[in-house]
């Protein structure tokens, strides 16, 4: 079986998540990975073309709540706390590129 | 190739902020024009620990569309994240219903043709971002600022099918959307404010093809007019960048209202990654029959039901039927009044004439005006049993449209009254008769012509003697007698 994971798609990966790795540590991941990825593999062999995915692990469906307004926060509480504030908004760095 | 060589083909995903109280996933109030950051709270702003949990009026809506648009609603959807890094959402992602929507597989009825609708799922919007620097245009921006408070409204993507090809077609297609969308009672739908918003995708094909061309999304149109203009204008620069050797390149543009114009915008480094993944705290929507059945009930008549209707009762054109249905209020109006006894055909005419035209000039809604339906009921039986004459029911109608009174009061004050005593009319034609001797002359000796613009004048004249309330047809009559 061919590497289930390359160098490139962990560094893809890291760049996506914003993590800035060195070497060794891409290195390191891409092995770590592989090893997860392996695992993820024993499973692929088993038949299950009669089982749907499972999205989510409990057996709940429509949790719901009421369309009834609950007191939101207080502004100067909420933006004491962010690291920069203008304007009463959140003051974020020059964004490059398009909101997606 | 000519531009008449090709085809154009387009697809029209439109987002539509539903009108709930609160927001998809927390209690906070979904409000236009709020003071920035005033509804926020942990969920939405994604706060750790928090938890979303769905708002079952979503839901309801979600599936009043589903029924409106003649979907298939399977029985579980789910949500997903959007994983992404812009601050617009302040969770770096954006939940949103990604291969398994509330809806799928409708159409619509444009015109007779019937266009396909791919799905139509659940999400969230995003917050607004305010770019500081560099006169507001992002790339030159010192820094941004942001508002949460539309970051968690409930949106519905409702996305087309391919299957349009004229800017009329699509105009069309959003403006029967919009109306049925109202119907329902979903949305406040208003383009001008953002509650509704339109992105095309273009291409355009040699006529005859049937692979598609590469596709331009275009942005930022916020009327139906400017969805035409720039639907016509993108289909032109794809034209004719192709005709000149060039490749239409898949990417959004911006529509530009001012200059009339798309342009590319500068796209984003690397290639878009998602990162899709089952939103892991929220569980599975199955909607019930119980559910279906309260969304089916809730929903009204139906814009081309209701036309269809007004025509066949009313005996009112299809043009009229549809000037009432889509303008916001109008049918309503026009229901109630009829309600109140009113022809439907008097009524028709009233509300697409001078009521709208009012409407337009002053730029106020109908439910700010004095004028009620059974005001206006009351005029068209003051104009069918003969009170007034169709030019005095109009200044009438003026004054009910400015002031809180009743056409019969109008009529009381301002002494309008249509006479249409005969003896009284008479006696005015004879008294203008007497007065224009030499017309009368002229009237008699002149040829065809001479005598319609001589008559023309004493009935002038004779409507002038009656201060405009003598009854027109009785009026003509007794001057015909006298004259031949
Ligand atoms: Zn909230």
């Amino acid at each position: 079986m061919a590497d289930p994971i390359s160098r490139a798609d962990v560094e893809h990966v890291a760049k996506l998540s914003r993590l800035a790795l060195t070497e060794d540590e891409v290195e390191h991941l891409t092995r770590e990975l592989a090893g997860i990825l392996g695992h993820a593999a024993d499973i692929e062999a088993l038949d299950l073309d009669d089982v749907p995915a499972t999205a989510h692990p409990l057996p709940l469906v429509n949790v719901l709540r009421e369309d009834e307004v609950r007191p939101s926060l207080d502004r100067a509480e909420v933006l004491a706390q962010a690291p920069l504030a203008e304007d009463d908004r959140f003051r974020v760095p020059r964004i490059l590129g398009e909101a997606p | 190739m000519s531009e008449a060589e090709y085809e154009a083909v387009m697809g029209l995903e439109v987002h539509v902020e539903l009108a709930t109280a609160t927001k998809l996933f927390c209690g906070c109030v979904n409000e236009f024009g709020s003071e920035p950051n005033t509804n926020i709270c942990p969920v939405c702003l994604g706060l750790p620990g928090s938890l979303p949990v769905l708002n079952e009026k979503v839901v309801e809506f979600a599936l009043r569309i589903g029924e409106a648009f003649h979907f298939d609603v399977p029985e579980r959807s789910i949500f997903h994240r959007k994983n992404y890094f812009y601050p617009d959402m302040p969770k770096d992602f954006q939940t949103s219903q990604y291969d398994s929507p509330i809806c799928a597989d409708g159409y619509l009825e444009v015109d007779g043709v019937r266009i396909g609708i791919e799905r139509a799922h659940m999400e969230e919007d995003t917050g607004k971002t305010t770019h500081v620097g560099g006169g507001g245009r992002i790339h030159d921006a010192d820094h941004s600022n942001v508002d949460y408070n539309r970051a968690g409204v409930p949106l519905m993507e409702i996305v087309s099918r391919p299957e349009m090809h004229t800017a009329e077609q699509a105009k069309g297609y959003v403006s029967e959307l919009r109306g049925i969308l109202e119907a329902i009672g979903v949305s406040d739908v208003k383009m001008e404010e953002g509650s509704m918003r339109v992105d095309a995708n273009v291409s355009i094909r040699p006529v005859g093809s049937d692979t598609l061309g590469t596709r331009a999304e275009i942005k930022n149109m916020n009327s139906l007019r400017s969805l035409g203009r720039a639907i016509e204008y993108e289909i032109s620069r794809q034209v004719e960048l192709v005709e000149s050797g060039g490749r239409v390149v898949q990417e959004t543009r911006h529509w530009d209202e001012s200059a009339g114009i798309t342009h590319g915008m500068r796209s984003k480094e690397g290639s878009e990654d998602y990162r899709y993944f089952p939103e892991p705290d929220l569980v599975p929507v199955a909607p019930t029959d119980a559910m279906r059945a309260t969304a089916r009930a809730a929903i009204g008549e139906l814009p081309a039901a209701r036309r269809e209707r007004m025509v066949a009762q009313w005996g009112i054109s299809e043009t009229d039927a549809r000037t009432l249905v889509e303008s916001p209020g109008l049918a309503e109006f026009a229901d109630a009044t009829v309600a109140a006894g009113a022809p439907g055909k008097d009524v028709t005419n009233w509300l697409s004439g001078e009521v709208l035209a009012y409407l337009n000039e002053t730029g106020l809604s109908l439910a700010v005006l004095p004028l009620t339906p059974g005001k206006l009921a009351e005029l068209c039986t003051l104009v069918s049993d003969g009170t007034l004459s169709r030019n005095l029911a109009k200044d009438v109608l003026g004054e009910c449209l400015r002031e809180p009174k009743d056409p019969k009061a109008v009529v009381a004050e301002r002494g309008l009254a249509q006479v249409n005593d005969e003896g009284e009319l008479g006696a005015l034609v004879d008294a203008v008769l007497a007065g224009n001797a030499e017309t009368i002359e002229e009237y008699r000796n002149g040829d065809d012509k001479l005598r319609k613009k001589k008559r023309g004048f004493l009935m002038g004249e004779v409507m002038k003697a009656s201060k405009g309330s003598g009854n027109p047809q009785v009026l003509n009559r007794l001057l015909d007698e006298r004259l031949n």
